[in-house]
């Protein structure tokens, strides 16, 4: 059920099934038959962790959404609902609570993801309600593991609330993460970061280890390294558009919580007889994880490889059914036959790959899809970034979605080291007046977290960063990858190369970069228990052995 | 060694030994006579209330308590009302139950820690008798009333009294009564004469004991096992019968032939022993009963008190303290007179070793040839466990560590943790600690509740010692008893602040795992603000602090502890304090002090608390974000009025924010309000809200030509983008000779090749043809491409011998029709090439 947990180089399902251990905990602390009240936001991170079946096994009859009024009557012992702690989600349980039947009183409880919150409680006290409340407790889910290499915190708000509100409460869920990373995998010795808000977090988990002292975990430490770096260290590329299968799949249809819902034409189930007579107008559903061999084998190739990958493996799986006619003792029928399912959903998930594919294929080959691209390469190796983009400014007096236009603007600001006042203010008028004067805040957003600035009387040290750090390739290979610009078709991701010069030949080499580039870096090394210490040492000693 | 078993009797196929384990250091003068007395289990202190049956008002009685070899631990007047009882809790505090139904908790220092209540029925009916019992739920207490009925509390920690249901016939107190612990509840067997009765919550269920000897017509005493499992009865008949609790099993019946009441009776049943077994008591004589008819008789010089334990019974009297138990096996098989047990054999092989005689040999030999010698050591091992002389367990282990040598791939574990438990087990069966355990007791108590048993009796130094050598983890050991330390030094009113302080951080620095803030309230808790708040500050966990810091009323200490914690609910939870506590303008100034705090609490009101979000905005003259509230408000509001007078304050203050930008582009959007209202009510045409953008589009494909000219000279829109805008508004309209007229009218700002693309999105070949030839070179051959005219554009990309555009064309071309133009192309292209 979470094979695709286990395919990374560390197992992460050790993770889920605490995720899960504790869930069930949870349930059945609430004995009998019961309701789950779901604030909405809360359904796709809990995707990642349990089915309903598990919910199904632990006496959960409905499921509910978390709305004002009262809820829906359901023969069930318990209510519980499963929130994050906002007050305004804390006034509609207290009318869910109040307007409850006297008559017929269930049992209510409340479950914090992932924190139980002092602030919340109190408003439920103030509301009277607070009391109608059998369990309070808090399910603990900060870094929720996504796939084999992969955890996330989905919880997309946290740039917003960080940088433009001042709210770090999810820097502190992301150290509380940490922690919960380290009792499960062992300590990480060493911790490098960069930025503010990396800072704030590591010295919080410095924080938190002192106080968890004394309850070491005498665990050997999977990960050596733990490597923290702000959004704003690298602004640049998520305002690129990203040219991998799955991220084109992100970038036209949006992928969340590991779901992506499709346009349903291309999936229409051809039947015989009956030629695409009903065409399904629901929006296709498809979870995407490495799970499925093929996605796993495609999803980080640049798109235009994809299409190579998906004739080949047509070959092969045809060739795989092509031997049944090979098939001649009953021995290799049976074989053959025992292989089927296997061939079968490997068919399914190609014809699914190769639908989508074609509906990316025809946004790329497209014109426009292809100017905007250019314009995007052009701001990332420095061309003409101080001026006003004649692209930007038609883009703007088609109306094209405002979304694209802040992209490259921001892009555009990034690459230069801020734009000129005149230049900015010449695209901010363009943009209220073609777009309506309220965005007038949205940009003032954009300016404060950075995405956009006025040049300061410092010079663009864009180009130092890009000749420093090679973000730019020429030569980018995008069927048989040597460097990871093959992902941007010649833009190398400024965090990755930080990560991979870290790894060698080492920061110090980049002091100068990592000057310009926001925030403090740091470097901090945690103890390891010595007895593992000494394990760890032979361990890493046996690992170099054969080599 | 023979005396080994000197103080051995023999009863039925085992054997039984008393052994003393302290000669008393209290001096009582009238022994336990007309004391109330009760002894805690494993060890556990004694108490006395001396003098409780004289009931003269000018005689109080005196309350001592003991440590288990008489050593005096405290001792007071009882000033309170009569006791019915005393009895020890599992966390070492004495409970005294009064007459009226009242219990008193002191700790085992004698201080007075809480009361509590056994309810309304009991104090108006009186306590008649009253049992404390153990459950795994805790300490409980049981009473008979007046009214005899039973009251059961099941955890005085978490009392929640029930009355059992009424026992049919009984007219008078019953003649015994015992609590039982069955199936996850406690239960009371009650007699009344020969009749047996099980009270649970619901029922009163007659039993009858299996077997149980026809003489009889009363029981007169009972008692029940250290484990619940078995159950004794005593009849007038002298008969001690033996079963399970359940009452499905007689186990053996013995006549004492004794018929006189006795004065106790206790089980004295090892675990995993075969043989049940009671210890009877009366007045100068104890006899132990067992499976057979025999009985072992002892003769008791003084008043004794009988205290059960898990596997024995300890007798504690005026002068001495002994434990009977049955011989464990071990031991047994190595000292019974003439055994040829394993272990035994390798003792005296030991012995001779010693002795430097060559018969060790012989021994060795014997043991390993039955391959033995394993189970030799094992059996030396454990029976080293069970002595309570020093010396005898020295002689065993060195027998065992002896027997060890000639076995390859014995586990050492058994032995080493014997020797380090044994020495613990030493230490505190020590006269001056006085805590006797049996290592069975102690294995089944744990360390750590030992380890606690000696801080309750503040004997921090030996605690720690036992720590450190059994190497508990710091956490569970050696920093639990320093916090137990730490709290009872804070309590000491004579010492300052400073040095107290000083004396616990410099103890506990290292120690792992601490929780100051646990210290610190204990300090609060003693009046000691000052101390709890530098007590506070070692604290590593700023969210424990901050709870107790806003009790102690230091709210900017304990904002500031918030937000070092980084937990943003904490910081919030302060916050929200503040606001309650403090008037809006020192609430503001604290806010201002601590920006995290600020910004929390401005996010707070933005979605709770807009109008304080405008006040937080003014009293820090931030005039950017007053005009950003402004302009926020004003989407708020539906009526024009409003939402232009709130843009004229946002205005007002981006002026004073010196941001002319926003102040000028914000009149734009008052102005075009303005002319938006004013054409809807001219021309009826839906537009307040639109962007300028939008108005104009909107304008120009409704006709009103000449308002969006104004629109666009009034805003200073760049040409360009008017011509993007007016050019697909009449395209979408399919207004071409308005498109064709306004395509003349000047040079194109924007070229025409938008022209021909936008007549042909509306699918108007003939139209956008018009615009082609307009076109700059630079875009010809993307014009004719878009109209369709192959030949057309192949003959612009030949023109300018451009290769790509040229291979543009080409992709273009299908080789069925445009043959023989691919031809030419391909030319074109090669000479292009050349160059």
């Amino acid at each position: 059920m979470a094979s695709h947990l286990f395919c990374g180089r560390v197992n992460l399902n050790i993770l889920r099934e605490a995720a899960r251990k504790d869930l069930r905990e949870f349930l059945d602390k609430c004995s009998g038959s019961k309701a789950i009240v779901w604030d909405e936001y809360l359904t796709g991170p809990f995707g990642l962790i349990a089915q309903y079946s598990l919910l199904k096994e632990h006496e959960v009859e409905k499921m509910f959404t978390l709305k004002g009024g009262r809820i829906p009557s359901a023969a069930v012992k318990n209510i519980v609902f499963f929130v994050r702690p906002r007050l305004e989600l804390m006034d509609i349980i207290a009318e869910n609570v109040a307007s409850e039947d006297k008559l017929k009183p269930r049992e209510f409880h409340i479950l914090f993801v992932p924190r139980r919150s002092l602030l919340c409680e109190q408003r439920l006290k103030e509301k009277g309600v607070l009391n109608s409340f059998t369990n309070i407790d808090e399910y603990i889910l900060d870094l929720i593991p996504y796939d084999g290499d992969l955890l996330s915190m989905e919880s997309e708000s946290s740039f917003r609330e960080c940088y433009l509100e001042n709210d770090q409460t999810s820097l502190y869920h992301a150290a509380k993460g940490l922690m919960t990373l380290q009792a499960l995998y062992g300590t990480i010795p060493q911790i490098f970061g960069k930025g503010e808000c990396a800072r704030h977090v590591a010295n919080m988990m410095l924080r938190m280890k002192r106080e968890f002292a004394g309850s070491h975990t005498q665990i050997l430490p999977v990960f050596d390294t733990l490597l923290l770096l702000d959004r704003n260290v690298d602004l640049l590329t998520p305002l690129a558009t990203q040219l991998t299968y799955e991220g084109l799949i992100d970038e036209i249809y949006g992928i969340t919580n590991g779901y992506v819902k499709l346009p349903p034409e291309k999936f229409a189930q051809k039947k015989q007889g009956e030629g695409g007579k009903d065409l399904p107008t629901e929006p296709k559903k498809l979870q995407l994880n490495s799970a499925e061999e093929l996605y796993a084998e495609i999803r980080d190739k640049n798109f235009n490889a994809v299409g190579a990958a998906l004739s080949k493996k047509a070959k092969i799986i045809s060739a795989a059914f092509e031997e049944r006619h090979n098939a001649k003792t009953v021995g290799e029928i049976k074989q053959f036959v025992s292989q089927l399912p296997h061939m079968q959903a490997a068919r399914g998930s190609l014809a699914n790959h190769t639908s989508i594919a074609e509906l990316i294929k025809d946004i790329t080959i497209s014109e426009d899809f292809f100017d905007s691209l250019t314009v995007e390469q052009e701001f990332m190796t420095g061309v003409d970034t101080d001026k006003v983009s004649t692209y930007i400014e038609d883009c703007i007096a088609q109306k094209d979605p405002l979304i694209k236009i802040l992209r490259l603007v921001c892009m555009q600001s990034v690459c230069n080291n801020g734009l000129k006042q005149k230049v900015l203010d010449y695209y901010k008028k363009e943009i209220l007046q073609t777009y309506g004067y309220k965005h007038i805040l949205t940009l003032k957003n954009l300016e404060k977290v950075g995405l956009l600035k006025p040049q300061s009387t410092m010079r663009n040290n864009y180009p130092t960063i890009r000749k420093t750090l090679k973000l730019w390739m020429e030569d980018a290979n995008e069927q048989n990858p040597n460097d990871i610009s093959y992902v941007y078709s010649g833009y190398a991701p400024l965090s990755v190369r930080l990560t991979q010069v870290l790894a060698r030949p080492g920061w110090r080499s980049i002091e100068e970069v990592l000057k310009i580039l926001p925030g403090p870096h740091f470097e901090e090394r945690q103890q390891v228990p010595t007895g593992l210490h000494k394990k760890l040492l032979r361990c890493c000693r046996s690992r170099r052995g054969p080599l | 060694m023979a005396f080994v078993t000197a103080n051995w009797n023999p009863l039925g196929e085992s054997f039984y030994r008393k052994i003393e384990l302290y000669e008393m250091g209290w001096n009582l003068k009238d022994g336990l006579r007309e004391c109330l007395v009760a002894a805690a289990p494993y060890g556990g202190p004694i108490a006395l209330l001396k003098g409780h049956y004289r009931r003269s008002p000018s005689a109080r009685p005196q309350l001592e308590i003991y440590s288990s070899s008489g050593l005096p631990l405290a001792s007071f007047p009882w000033k309170s009302g009569v006791v019915k009882q005393l009895g020890w809790t599992v966390s070492d505090d004495l409970l005294c139950v009064q007459e009226d139904g009242t219990v008193l908790v002191y700790d085992l220092w004698g201080g007075f820690k809480r009361h509590f209540s056994m309810g309304n029925e009991v104090s108006q009916s009186q306590v008649l008798e009253t049992k404390i019992f153990h459950s795994p739920y805790g300490t409980g207490v049981a009473i008979l009333t007046g009214a005899l009925r039973f009251t059961l509390a099941t955890n005085i920690d978490d009392i929640k009294l029930r009355r059992l249901p009424e026992v049919p016939g009984l007219q008078e107190a019953p003649s015994c009564w015992a609590v039982l612990t069955q199936d996850r509840q406690s239960k009371v067997l009650v007699a009344n004469g020969s009749q047996l009765f099980i009270l649970d919550n619901t029922a009163c269920t007659p039993v009858t004991p299996p077997g149980l000897s026809p003489q009889a017509s009363s029981i007169v005493h009972m008692c029940v096992s250290f484990s619940y499992k078995y159950l004794a009865l005593l009849t007038d008949s002298g008969h001690v019968w033996m079963g399970t609790s359940n009452l499905k099993e007689k186990l053996s019946e013995v006549d004492t032939k004794i018929k006189t009441p006795p004065k106790q009776m206790a089980w004295c049943r090892r675990p995993k022993s075969q043989q049940p077994s009671a210890v009877v008591m009366w007045d100068g004589l104890l006899i132990v009963v067992g499976e057979c008819k025999e009985t072992i008789q002892y003769h008791l010089d003084d008043d004794s008190v009988l205290v059960p334990e898990l596997d024995g019974v300890r007798i504690i009297s005026g002068t001495h303290h002994e434990l009977l138990q049955e011989v464990p096996g071990a031991c047994e098989e190595i000292f019974k007179i003439a055994s040829m047990a394993p272990g035994a054999l390798l003792l005296e092989a030991h012995k001779e070793y010693e002795k430097e005689s060559q018969k060790a040999d012989e021994y060795l030999r014997e043991i390993k040839e039955q391959s033995l010698l394993s189970e030799a050591v094992r059996q030396c091992v454990e029976a080293a466990g069970h002595e309570h002389e020093p010396e005898t367990q020295k002689t065993l282990l060195r027998a065992a560590s002896f027997g060890k040598c000639f076995l390859s791939n014995f586990p050492p574990e058994q032995f080493v943790s014997m020797c380090r438990d044994l020495r613990v087990l030493n230490a505190v069966r020590d006269y001056t600690v006085g805590i006797p355990l049996t290592h069975t007791q102690f294995k089944q108590m744990t360390v750590q509740v030992l380890i606690d048993r000696l801080v309750y009796r503040k004997l921090y130094p030996l605690a720690i010692e036992v720590c450190r050598y059994l190497k508990t983890p710091e956490y569970q050991g050696v920093s639990r008893v320093l916090k137990h330390w730490a709290c009872y030094k804070v309590q000491q009113k004579e010492e300052s602040d400073e040095v107290i302080a000083k004396a616990v951080s410099v103890k506990l620095a290292d120690a792992a795992g601490i929780s100051y803030s646990e210290i610190a309230t204990k300090a609060y808790e003693s009046g000691r603000t000052e101390l709890a708040i530098k007590l506070l500050e070692f604290e590593p966990r700023s969210g424990e602090q901050v709870p107790l810091l806003l009790k102690m009323k230091k709210s900017p200490l304990a904002l500031s502890k918030a937000i070092e914690s980084g937990d943003t609910d904490l910081v919030y939870t302060v916050v929200m304090y503040l606001k309650n506590e403090l008037n809006r303008g020192d609430f503001f100034m604290m806010l201002r002090n601590q920006p995290v705090a600020l910004s929390l609490y401005k996010q707070f009101c933005k979605h709770q608390e807009q109008d304080t979000l405008k006040d937080l905005f003014n009293q820090d003259d931030d005039h950017e974000e007053l005009g950003n509230f402004y302009v926020k408000a004003s989407y708020k509001d539906q009526r024009l009025e409003a939402r232009v007078a709130l843009l004229q304050s946002a205005v007002d203050e981006y002026y004073k924010a010196k941001n002319d930008f926003s102040a000028k582009t914000t009149e734009d959007e008052m102005r075009l309000l303005r002319f938006q209202r004013k054409l809807e009510e001219e021309k009826g045409e839906q537009l307040v809200g639109f962007s300028l953008h939008d108005t104009m589009t909107t304008l120009l494909s409704v006709g009103l030509h000449k308002h969006a000219e104004q629109l666009y000279k009034d805003f200073r829109v760049p040409d360009k983008r008017f011509w993007w805008l007016k050019l697909k508004a009449l395209a979408e309209k399919e207004d071409w000779e308005e498109l064709e007229k306004f395509g003349k009218t000047k040079k194109s700002p924007v070229g025409y090749l938008p022209f021909v693309e936008v007549c042909i999105k509306h699918h108007n070949k003939y139209e956008a043809k018009k615009y082609v030839s307009k076109v700059t070179p630079e875009q010809k051959v993307k014009a004719h491409l878009a109209v369709g005219d192959m030949e057309g554009a192949a003959e612009a990309a030949i023109e300018r011998r451009n290769e790509s555009e040229i291979s543009t064309v080409l992709s273009r071309c299908s080789a069925t029709t445009d043959h023989l133009l691919m031809e030419r192309l391909n030319r074109a292209k090669a000479t292009a090439v050349k160059k």
